[in-house]
């Protein structure tokens, strides 16, 4: 059954404060039989380091591109950061031959070559593209019969578009297919693709919780009962920080937001003590897992 | 209050600036931006930020105001959604260009604190951030594989050949 083999990489938000989207795509890729094999020896991506060294930013991420070579493996990823910066990255090193041969003198160092002979995915793509919607539709047993929801897609699975898009970046639709699989509604709402702004809550916390109180608002607005997301950070402003957000600006949302793989989990008969939900923030049990 | 007389102060310019940037990887195209002001109208963090905006800072770019750009707090707001950059209608790499000064900026000696500590980790751990004991025992509670473990030694070497470990290490601890 298993010819969808990649590359597991995890990168680091995941394991350091978002358990529960990991939790649950693994248990998609059982359900539909997409091998994961484990990544050691791997680094940050390099995305975090971009701002301030993009030769670092590219040189970490060519390093995780070269193992990969190794394996003869594709990557696949669950966050958006890490998605866009590798597949971003990947595309820079195959098609231009001058930054190839500076990054491969830098890889030269710990006995490396970029070769570019490898493909980065995020989940989302793998299981749009390689899976296809047929057979997602397939594993959901128990679909949600009332149930609407709104998507947030983030920032780098969309642009910079000519170099990591796999869908339209002014009005992206897989996501959006992916989530009415399940059966639950997906509604539209003003600034989809507005971004979160979680990458600069270290050097500015208010513009982040203020964008992101603001989606929220949207979000409520179109009367969406939860909200899914497909990565880490956006997880980070949308459900951790959903309580300081209702302190700091005096107004209760409430509003559950659900990993894309933990939605498609209960649709799919998956139960949900398995899905780490009691991790997030909001309280999403009552609210979501009534409709299944 | 009481109504004071601004004195207007000389700017410096700096006029190989606007080459200095168009010579380095991503920042070819500030050349070809006329001003249009895509970029401003579609940023997200303009919309919330009252001194970002990504329009200016390539205007002050083209006029050699290299001092006042690099020394700019406001440089280090944008979340590079590259919203920007795909709406330009000149196709000016609007988010690379930042980058690119960005990374000037820290040649100069301006590292928000924030990215110093990110380095560090990467540098320490190979994770952008300290993974604690207990989420590394919560990953065995939900039966999750341990933590891939990274190589320190490769990402050392990487540091010292790009030259990130001199930029973090020879700048104190001061912060924008």
């Amino acid at each position: 059954m298993s010819n969808h083999k990649y590359l597991f990489f995890l990168g680091c938000v995941i394991p350091y404060r978002v358990p529960s989207y990991e939790v649950s795509a693994r248990k998609i890729c059982e359900k539909l039989g997409i091998e994961l094999v484990e990544m050691p020896e791997f680094n940050c991506c390099g995305l975090p380091l971009d701002p301030i060294s993009h030769d670092m930013a590219t040189a970490l991420a060519a390093r995780n591109l070269c193992l990969a070579e190794q394996k003869d493996l594709q990557i696949v990823t669950l966050c958006n950061g890490c998605a866009g910066n590798l597949r971003k990255i990947n595309k820079e090193l195959k098609e231009n031959k001058e930054l190839r041969e500076k990054i491969n003198g830098y890889l030269k160092g710990i006995g490396m070559e970029f070769k570019g002979n490898t493909d980065v995915k995020h989940f989302i793509q793998v299981l749009s593209e390689d899976v296809g919607l047929e057979k997602v539709k397939e594993i959901v047993q128990k679909p949600f019969k009332n149930l609407k929801v709104a998507e947030h897609y983030g920032c780098h699975l969309l642009r910079p578009s000519k170099e990591v898009a796999f869908d339209n970046p002014e009005n992206p639709k897989v996501l959006k297919a992916l989530i009415e699989a399940t059966g639950a509604k997906c509604l539209d709402y003003i600034d989809e693709t507005q971004c979160c702004g979680a990458t600069i809550i270290g050097v500015n916390s208010e513009i982040p919780l203020e964008l992101t109180r603001e989606k929220l608002i949207h979000v409520r607005e179109a009367g969406a009962q939860a909200l899914i997301t497909i990565c880490p950070s956006c997880h980070l402003m949308f459900d951790t920080n959903q309580p300081r957000i209702e302190r700091k600006f005096g107004e209760k949302f409430d509003l559950p937001v659900l990993h894309y793989p933990q939605l498609l989990a209960l649709a799919a008969g998956i139960s949900p003590d398995e899905l780490a939900l009691k991790e997030h923030k909001v309280d999403v049990s009552e609210k979501i897992v009534l409709f299944c | 209050m009481e109504a004071s007389a601004e004195i207007a102060k000389p700017i410096r310019l700096d006029p190989r600036f606007r080459r200095e940037i168009m010579a380095i990887s991503g920042g070819e195209t500030l050349k070809i931006c006329f001003q249009c002001g895509t970029c401003t109208s579609s940023c997200p963090i303009a919309r919330f930020s009252r001194s970002y905006r990504p329009r200016q800072i390539i205007q002050m770019t083209q006029l050699g105001m290299k001092s006042k750009v690099l020394s700019s707090d406001t440089l280090w707001l944008c979340a590079a959604c590259f919203t920007c950059t795909d709406r330009c209608p000149q196709g000016v790499e609007v988010a690379s260009v930042l980058r690119v000064l960005r990374n000037l900026a820290v040649k100069e000696g301006f590292v928000p604190a924030v990215y110093r500590e990110l380095a560090s980790n990467i540098l320490g751990t190979g994770y952008a951030y300290r993974i604690t004991a207990l989420q590394i025992r919560n990953r065995e509670e939900f039966g999750l594989p341990p933590l891939p473990k990274a190589n320190i030694e490769d990402i050392a070497k990487l540091a010292q050949s790009t030259d990130l470990s001199k930029l973090i290490e020879t700048r104190g601890t001061s912060s924008v």
